[in-house]
């Protein structure tokens, strides 16, 4: 469903076959463990066991006497003296002096079979001094804390802080304790969330070729092929021009495909093994422990609210863990906490923790769903006491376009109100709830990112279109660019191909993530259009021996734009192409640059559950997903992008969290344990695209990607405290967990009833 | 050459003597990098580490961004995404 939707397009707007859907639902599409080479290796890597070790000894010389062994790779094989990121990223990929967490790398070795490298792992010996642990993050930040890496905090962590903290920051402005004194009510609540993971269906996987002369290629799944080979390059001392990488298909990212986790082990192995590709595949018990699930946070808010719903003042104060390395999203947490609200006094303060865990990655709107969770559930906790909607709260609180937001910039076109009231006026809002049922309602905002950006396009001398870009297709942006080309153009859609292309076809380009690929490549696209277009224009107005500036291009021809500049047929788009040989060359256009113009999404989402009392499980009944689209390229990819987002979100609420042993090694390590939600425990979601155009793209696009997981968190908390009287704030709020407070409840049973 | 109101946020302002809006001369978001760093050089560690910049509400990593007189200008931490 869409609304404000228009039909000025012929074709943005419309829901086209996808490009990859014939591939994928017949097994041809390749993914990262397709690739294969002639005389290719396979790799395994050792892994720690320990959650906090020093490694004391390595002996590799057992397998290295395995018959079928080409190579045994430890940190000694990495070049030294790096520093930064550069260095986080290395010792993430092969640990050095200590062990950090449990499944951190620390040997890799390559053989003609996955099962030789295999065994030839468990014949590498490594004698460990184990050391004391943390793993919570309300553990980590304590004092005492075991020191996992002292010195590396940065400049921002004030002198005399604990250990492990790394970073710290604090913004605001106005005076809160003056807008909590002007409050009828003061609430302030801690709130935690757990590490979760992205828990794509496609484990990472890769094939690297490296040689001495110091050339190689990569085939991997990722969602950025230049990062890839930039980190690469770092992590290996070697130029990334002599790198190249080429992307698969990709079976889900969400964020965690935007950095390295055992690529560089691939070269490091190769070059070790002669030149000869090694190939890597991740199990999925190797994904959960050692690639980036998103971090864990411990959070205080306090709100001061008027009798009218009036939010005078808000304050956080947010602790996150993203493992044994600088980097938890806690400076995105705390931006996205209040953006939805008009403030005139905030103040937010951050530590990012490390702790004995896996470092973390990106995670679809990275720190926004944690502090969405805990804004929203006291939001709702303080409307409740209140007597008052919480969608009129947020309504009577929500930014528009022209206020300041919470992290201090003016906020440009915004769509928070429109999906506010849009979700007001959804039919499930009047939908009736029944014994143990309860409706919750939050919202939730991204920001979105425009990036470096290369892309190029072709006309071919059929008069079809061949689109290069370089940001690898995890959400539809395949399908939206060959729209708005085919648009622009004023030709079909199955007459444009977009392709994914290598590193050496682009110039350097960001990845898939901060919901840009639609936004940025698809403008680039346009612009790579209308320059090709200009050329048309010019190559019929040499035919005519008129003016270039009196042509203009309509549907899909040029055409001389008024009688005065003279009588011509429109020229068709295929009879230039097919004379562009002759005409001056091939037809094309590109884009190289930063584009500007992004547009920030909210989402409103409500959901509908049912809590069975007797075992503490929630059931989604209804679940509706409003959301700021800007505009719809492909409205149904906009509403996967929706529904997959809740999705998540909703796993994020009820089951999934890293769950560790006193040992400090990951007890769930795999999807049996580690509970993503599947199709039967789903409604089908609803959703409404909202369009607040966005004036920075030329068909009003804003990223729809990221904002959807945002509000599923509180959402789902408050429909259960609405259902059970029972506030759980801290996710996930699982069977055991939300019985276990049912059952503690006072005998009088859920304080507030269901609504109807 | 136009001056600049830089936002800086909280933990920031005691590398810039307490200040939570400085002012330089710069016409663009580099210039007001380089002008920040020269007026207070106890920012330079952070803003060499990385900062996000918000132009008149428009959040960008482009250093020649323009810059005049009256723009809105705040420092953030850098911002990635999922």
């Amino acid at each position: 469903m869409t609304k404000n939707g228009s039909s000025e397009f012929r074709l943005v707007g419309t829901r086209p076959n996808r490009p990859d859907g014939l591939d994928k639902v017949t097994g041809r599409a390749r993914y990262g463990a397709d690739a294969s080479m002639p005389g290719m290796l396979h790799g395994a890597v050792v892994r720690s066991p320990h959650a906090h070790a020093r490694i004391v000894k390595i002996d590799t010389s057992k397998a290295e006497a395995l018959p079928g062994v080409k190579g045994v790779v430890t940190r000694a094989d990495f070049p030294t003296g790096l520093t930064g990121e550069d260095w986080d990223l290395q010792e993430n990929t092969m640990a050095g002096e200590k062990a950090l967490y449990d499944g951190h790398a620390v040997a890799a070795v390559a053989a003609t079979s996955p099962l030789l490298a295999q065994e030839a792992a468990r014949l590498i010996e490594v004698e460990y001094e184990v050391l004391p642990h943390v793993i919570d993050v309300d553990d980590a930040i304590k004092p005492d804390a075991p020191a996992i890496r002292p010195g590396a905090a940065d400049h921002s962590v004030p002198e005399g802080s604990p250990p492990n903290v790394v970073r710290y920051l604090e913004f605001g402005h106005g005076d809160i304790e003056a807008g909590f004194a002007e409050a009828d009510l003061v609430m302030e609540n801690t709130y935690k969330t757990e590490a979760t993971h992205q828990g794509y269906i496609e484990p990472h996987a890769c094939v690297g070729q490296l040689g001495a002369d110091g050339k190689g290629e990569m085939w991997v799944c990722t969602q950025g092929q230049w990062y890839i080979r930039r980190m690469c390059a770092a992590v290996l001392g070697i130029e990334a021009a002599q790198l190249r990488v080429t992307p698969s298909e990709i079976g889900g990212g969400f964020g965690g495909k935007t950095t390295i986790f055992m690529e560089p082990l691939s070269l490091a192995l190769s070059r070790k093994a002669g030149g000869k590709p090694v190939k890597i595949v991740m199990s999925r018990s190797e994904v959960l422990r050692a690639t980036g699930p998103t971090a864990s946070a411990s959070m205080d808010v306090k709100i001061g609210m008027k009798k009218d719903g009036t939010i005078t003042a808000g304050y956080a104060n947010f602790r996150m863990q993203g493992g044994a390395f600088p980097g938890a999203p806690v400076d995105m947490a705390l931006y996205c906490a209040f953006a939805g609200y008009k403030l005139a006094n905030v103040k937010h303060v951050g530590y990012d923790v490390l702790a004995n865990r896996p470092k973390c990655a990106a995670y679809r709107a990275p720190g926004s769903p944690m502090g969405a969770f805990a804004v929203e559930s006291l939001v709702d906790e303080m409307a409740r006491k209140l007597g008052l909607d919480p969608l009129d709260v947020r309504l009577k609180n929500a930014v528009r376009e022209g206020d300041k937001a919470s992290y201090g910039p003016t906020f440009g076109s915004i769509g928070l109100v429109e999906t506010l009231e849009a979700a007001k006026a959804h039919p499930n809002l009047k939908a009736p709830l029944g014994p143990n049922q309860g409706r919750g309602v939050a919202c939730g905002y991204w920001f979105n990112h425009g990036g470096e950006t290369s892309v190029s396009m072709a006309i071919g001398e059929d008069g079809t279109a061949t689109v290069s870009v370089g940001t690898p297709d995890i959400g539809g942006g395949r399908a939206s660019i060959a729209l708005m080309v085919a648009e622009t153009l004023g030709i079909d859609y199955d007459d444009v191909r977009v392709n994914v292309v290598e590193t050496g076809a682009l110039g350097v380009n960001e990845p898939t993530h901060g919901s840009r690929a639609t936004f940025a490549s698809g403008k680039a696209a346009v612009e790579s259009t209308n320059q090709a277009i200009k050329e048309m224009c010019r190559r019929a107005a040499a035919e005519w021996g008129i003016d270039p500036e009196a042509v203009e291009w309509v549907n899909g021809a040029a055409q001389p734009t008024s009688s005065n500049a003279g009588k011509f047929a429109p020229m068709t788009i295929k009879e230039i192409a097919a004379k562009m040989g002759s005409t001056g060359g091939p037809i094309s256009g590109h884009y190289e640059g930063l584009p500007s113009g992004v547009g920030a999404s909210f989402g409103t989402h409500v959901v509908d559950v049912e809590v069975d009392p007797e075992t503490g499980r929630t059931t989604i009944l209804r679940y509706l997903v409003v959301q700021d689209a800007g505009r719809a390229i492909h409205p149904a990819y906009v509403e996967g992008q929706y529904q997959g987002g809740a999705v998540q979100g909703i796993g994020w609420a009820l089951n999934e969290a890293y769950i560790y042993g006193e040992d400090g090694r990951l007890q769930n390590p795999i999807f049996l344990d580690y509970r993503v939600p599947v199709a039967s425990d789903l409604p089908m979601i609803d959703t409404v695209i909202v369009e607040v155009p966005n004036p920075g793209h030329p068909y009003g696009v804003r990223g729809v990607g990221e904002t959807g997981i945002t509000p599923p968190l509180p959402a789902i908390a408050n429909a259960i405290e609405h259902a059970t009287g029972q506030r759980i704030r801290h996710l996930p709020i699982s069977p055991p967990k939300l019985l276990k407070a049912i059952k503690s409840a006072a005998p009088s049973g859920p304080t507030l009833q269901a609504a109807e | 050459m136009p001056v600049i109101d830089v936002n800086l946020w909280s933990s920031l302002r005691r590398f810039a003597g307490g200040e939570e809006i400085v002012s330089v001369e710069a016409e663009t978001v580099a210039g007001m990098i380089n002008a920040l760093k020269k007026a207070y050089p106890d920012l330079a560690p952070a803003l060499d580490a990385g900062v996000s910049v918000s132009v008149n509400g428009e959040i960008t990593n482009n250093r020649f961004a323009p810059l005049e007189e009256g723009s809105e200008v705040f420092l953030l931490q850098p911002l990635k995404g999922g």
